[in-house]
């Protein structure tokens, strides 16, 4: 046995790979309140303002500080980059300087070109040249795709796909470089693929076999990764600062070499815990030198950037990277997983000001200490930077070592992945049913062709029997389309560390999605309550409706219009199960836009909800802007109904309210949240993003975005500094409903 | 029976404790200079049973925690009282806190009824004189402070609030003359000043009607922090 396992307690984790047997056996439960925390030290805060200035440079220069455009990302490929060498506790970087972008062609090579050429650069001939002779992903999925895909790609109706760059929403487990080291998980998997060589060479074998060369290779890079910066990772790490060292090397090397759209840290601060208490009961490490440490990781993962267009920040505004860590929550012991580390991440919201990244998840438990959820409203309340998520409903499913990938996708951490799926257009779909399968935005057929709906007033019935029809081909669409997509990232964009970091035989999700789901049910709803006339153009295509009288709006609780949308969910993946997938991935649904639901409101015309041709959708399961009568609670019951096991890669909801809608003082106000977060949760609703501030706040930044270069809000599953939106976005977040009832 | 209702609100935080949900009934027998709700008062309504707001209280449940509940507000709901009454009877069954927001300008066997089943009475004490309540309010000073009494008779938990409007009553004589009022009062478990805002203008303007307080300024937070002092 290594001396770096010294006072811990033995387990079957010492045995076999298993992270979640050493937590249980190790972790300190923390049950009290935040006043052990430490602030910043001089050494901390002299760091953010050297890291701070870069920033600034970063924005006068358009939002990128410098592009790399000789050298293709790898673990091994840049020389070693720092901040300040002498004063860093935690070290590395992507390129071999902070903020400078790597480019990464493995997902395709006209993303780097023109995202090269969007900033001022140019990509090299040299990486021009290597990759003329390179199959990348984005070149495989176009050799397979169909021209109906390409049909409902182009027209926007399913959008978003990871078609042309990194999949993501894979989350390696990065701490098992810190327990076990890089040495031991080599022979661990070279165990697993001898006995790989022992069955019969189905067409799976002889895949995960030369998938098992790949992500041994790739440890092994990742050990040179680290001498690159004077680290020896292959035996585990010793004490709390290597613990944190070695744990962030793993994620470093993730995204040097791959640059998924949404690359999580995974449930990592209770695990360093076990790390920190045993240097503080040794007399190695204070309460500050922990913090420090703390404070050092997640700067560096504040320096995390990738190299995108500007297409993708039109879907993804805000440069995110959904460094996503999943605190808190509870085992299914029924401990609490909340640990002191816990608080010191939340607390680098105060020491480091607030930020988008990394993206703080607090899995939220009925039965959590009162200390910690009282801590997190009210830094909630002050930065506007952490989401919440509904441990009691995920537990049951994950267990209680799983994380979020993206914004709300659980899984179990290295032992679960998904295939990211993006979405569809649901009021689209809708439209595009009336129109018997025809688009006249963009002049395209496509799906089933029938007559357009000739009807005066459209009725229920008759619209809803068309509308299943073209769900059912969209479905099915879709599903195909995914496959085709994940078969050509393994084959050519395969995440060979990330995938070394999970056991060797994972479980596989595939995540579908849908957008403006409000959207389609206020319309439904409008086509029941109401009359509703379609406006038609010369050629007999509907292109607009005229909706008289009264009808029931998602985000009022009221059951008549909700249950539309939960019968929505439920329905569509129920469709989506019928056509199998790659690789046997079970089928999952998202109700989640990110910052998509501008762009996919822009290319849909007119729904029967009275929404106008081109007006944004709302964000995830939102209630259309404006159309709640009832308060802020009763928003947050309709959305509840949305069933979680229908929508299991998660459901999300993003609120705001005035900070005089939650209570006069501070106090009351961080009180207030609790309850209403309790109570939100206590009906089985998955996701809440909560912004507390005022549309005055937001104006202002929008008028002298230079003026608030840190405000961070809260988007749909992810946080964003305001200013990196887009002019549009920033528009669509201030038109959202604000509470402000009093 | 049928209440008069203007509206609902999901998530009140500042008309009683904790997390709750208002219920705003239309109609008032009084004419306040400053009101902020004339939409209430004078606006449109909808009729529902106490049973009907009763299911959906209950609906919010699960945000009240353990300090949280309704409040029942307006308008003034003492029009309403065997409406309330019942209302508050069907909550109080369930554990639900019930909490009455009223200026405390009338009583009678209704309300004698009502006020037994609030666990809190949210008292507008709006004036400290006669004079003022008579030009400001429309009725006479001693009907809210009857009703402190009555309160005060059955130690039923009362939070006395006040506006103040700068220019008109934010003077410390004036905080000290409501002290004099409340004094010696055991029910009262808080007295909260109330900053007198000019927000409710637009609905004014949309109701065609003039706001009586127009000429006045917002109250700052820094005259109700001093006003604090001398309670």
């Amino acid at each position: 046995m290594t001396s770096a396992w010294n006072n811990f307690k033995p387990g079957v984790w010492q045995d076999t790979i298993d992270v979640r047997n050493f937590i249980q056996s190790n972790y300190k439960p923390y049950e009290g309140d935040a006043s052990f925390l430490a602030g910043p030290t001089a050494r901390t805060t002299a760091l953010m303002e050297k890291f701070e200035s870069l920033l600034k440079q970063e924005r006068e220069n358009g939002g990128v500080l410098d592009i790399d455009t000789e050298t293709v990302t790898s673990l091994d490929t840049f020389a070693a980059g720092y901040l300040d060498k002498e004063n860093e506790l935690i070290v590395g970087v992507q390129t071999d300087a902070p903020l400078k972008r790597a480019v990464n062609p493995f997902g395709g090579i006209r993303m780097s070109r023109q995202a090269c050429e969007s900033y001022g650069y140019k990509l090299s001939d040299k990486i021009e040249n290597e990759f003329h002779y390179r199959t990348t992903h984005n070149d495989g999925v176009f050799r397979a795709y169909t021209p109906e895909m390409r049909a409902v790609r182009k027209m926007g109706l399913i959008t978003g796909l990871p078609d042309a760059y990194g999949r993501g929403r894979i989350i390696g487990d990065y701490r098992r470089v810190a327990l076990y080291g890089v040495d031991h998980l080599i022979a661990e998997k070279e165990k697993d693929n001898e006995a790989l060589g022992k069955k019969h060479m189905t067409e799976e074998t002889i895949k995960l076999r030369e998938e098992m060369y790949r992500q041994i290779s790739f440890l092994n890079k990742l050990k040179k990764m680290a001498e690159i910066y004077g680290y020896d990772i292959s035996k585990p790490a010793t004490n709390a600062r290597e613990a944190v060292q070695w744990l962030y090397f793993a994620y470093l090397g993730a995204i040097k070499e791959q640059n998924g759209a949404a690359m999580s840290l995974g449930r990592t601060a209770t695990f360093l815990d076990i790390y920190m208490e045993r240097d503080i009961a040794n007399g190695t490490l204070t309460e500050e030198g922990a913090q420090e440490l703390m404070d050092d990781f997640v700067m560096k993962l504040r320096m995390a950037r990738h190299l995108r267009t500007p297409e993708y920040n039109d879907l993804f505004g805000g440069d995110p990277m959904w460094i996503t860590e999943a605190l808190g929550g509870q085992g299914t012991d029924g401990r609490t997983l909340v640990t002191k580390n816990t608080f010191r991440m939340l607390n680098t919201l105060y020491n480091l000001g607030p930020a988008p990244e990394p993206n703080l998840t607090v899995l939220w438990s009925q039965n959590q200490p009162r200390g910690f959820a009282e801590f997190c409203a009210e830094v909630s309340v002050k930065t506007n930077s952490i989401q919440y998520e509904n441990d009691d409903v995920m537990r049951p499913i994950y267990g209680d070592d799983y994380a979020i990938a993206c914004c709300v996708s659980a899984m179990k951490v290295g032992k679960q992945m998904q295939f990211f799926g993006a979405r569809c257009n649901l009021p689209k779909l809708l439209l595009l049913a009336l129109n018997g399968g025809y688009d006249p935005v963009n002049d395209i057929h496509v799906g089933p062709q029938l007559e357009p709906v000739q009807d005066e007033y459209l009725d229920f019935d008759a619209v809803m029997d068309r509308f299943e029809d073209y769900r059912a081909w969209l479905c099915k669409l879709y599903v195909n389309t995914m496959n085709i997509i994940h078969s050509m990232h393994d084959k050519y964009a395969y995440e060979k560390l990330q995938m070394a970091l999970h056991d060797t035989e994972v479980e596989r999700f595939m995540a579908f999605g849908v957008a403006g789901l409000s959207v389609i049910t206020d319309s439904l709803s409008a086509i029941k309550f109401a009359k509703v006339r379609p406006i038609r153009n010369e050629a007999g295509y509907i292109v607009d409706f005229e909706t008289e009288g009264e009808f029931p709006k998602f985000g009022n609780d009221d059951d008549r219009v909700d249950l539309i949308a939960k019968h929505m969910v439920e329905e569509v993946i129920g469709e989506l199960r019928k056509t199998p997938t790659y690789r046997k991935a079970i089928h999952t649904l998202s109700v989640l836009t990110i910052t998509s639901n501008v762009v996919y409101g822009k290319k849909t015309a007119a729904t029967p909800d009275g929404r106008k041709a081109g007006e944004p959708f709302a964000p995830g399961a939102n209630p259309m802007h404006n159309r709640e009568a009832n308060g802020a609670l009763a928003s947050l019951n309709s959305v509840a109904k949305l069933p979680y096991l229908a929508c299991r890669d998660g459901i999300s909801n993003t609120f705001s309210i005035v900070p005089a809608s939650l209570g006069k003082t501070g106090k009351e106000q961080a009180r207030n949240l609790v309850t209403i977060l309790d109570g939100y949760f206590a009906k089985d609703a998955h996701h809440i993003n909560v912004n507390v501030m005022t549309k005055e706040q937001l104006m202002e930044a929008y008028e002298n975005p230079d003026a608030y270069p840190n405000l961070t809000i809260r988007v749909s599953g992810y946080a964003v500094n305001f200013h990196k939106l887009s002019r549009e976005q920033q528009k669509e977040v201030i038109s959202r409903t604000f509470h402000v009832d009093l | 029976m049928k209440g008069k209702i203007h509206s609902f609100q999901s998530l009140g935080t500042v008309d009683g404790p904790g997390v709750r949900y208002i219920v705003f009934l239309h109609g008032c027998n009084l004419h306040c200079g400053y009101c902020h709700n004339p939409d209430v008062c004078h606006g449109e309504y909808k009729e529902y049973t106490a049973e009907e707001v009763f299911r959906q209280v209950k609906r919010y449940r699960t945000y009240f925690g353990k300090d949280g509940g309704i409040t029942v507000s307006g308008g003034e709901p003492l029009l309403q009282a065997e409406f309330v009454r019942e209302l508050f009877t069907l909550c109080k069954k369930e554990g639900i806190h019930t909490a009455l927001d009223t200026s405390g300008s009338l009583w009678n066997k209704d309300i004698e009824k009502l006020v037994d089943v609030c666990d809190l009475v949210l008292l507008d004490l709006k004036m400290t004189d006669e004079e003022s309540y008579q030009a400001h309010v429309g009725c006479s000073i001693q009907a809210p402070l009857r009703f402190l009494d009555e309160l005060e008779a059955r130690s039923i938990p009362c939070w006395i609030r006040h506006v103040v409007v700068a220019g008109l009553n934010d003077t410390e004589e004036n905080i000290g003359k409501l002290k004099t009022l409340t004094k010696n009062k055991a029910c009262i478990q808080k007295t909260e000043l109330l900053p007198f805002r000019k927000l409710c203008i637009p609905k004014y303007k949309n109701m065609g009607l003039p706001f009586p307080f127009e000429m006045y300024e917002e109250t700052s937070e820094e005259t109700i922090n001093r006003l604090y002092r001398v309670l």
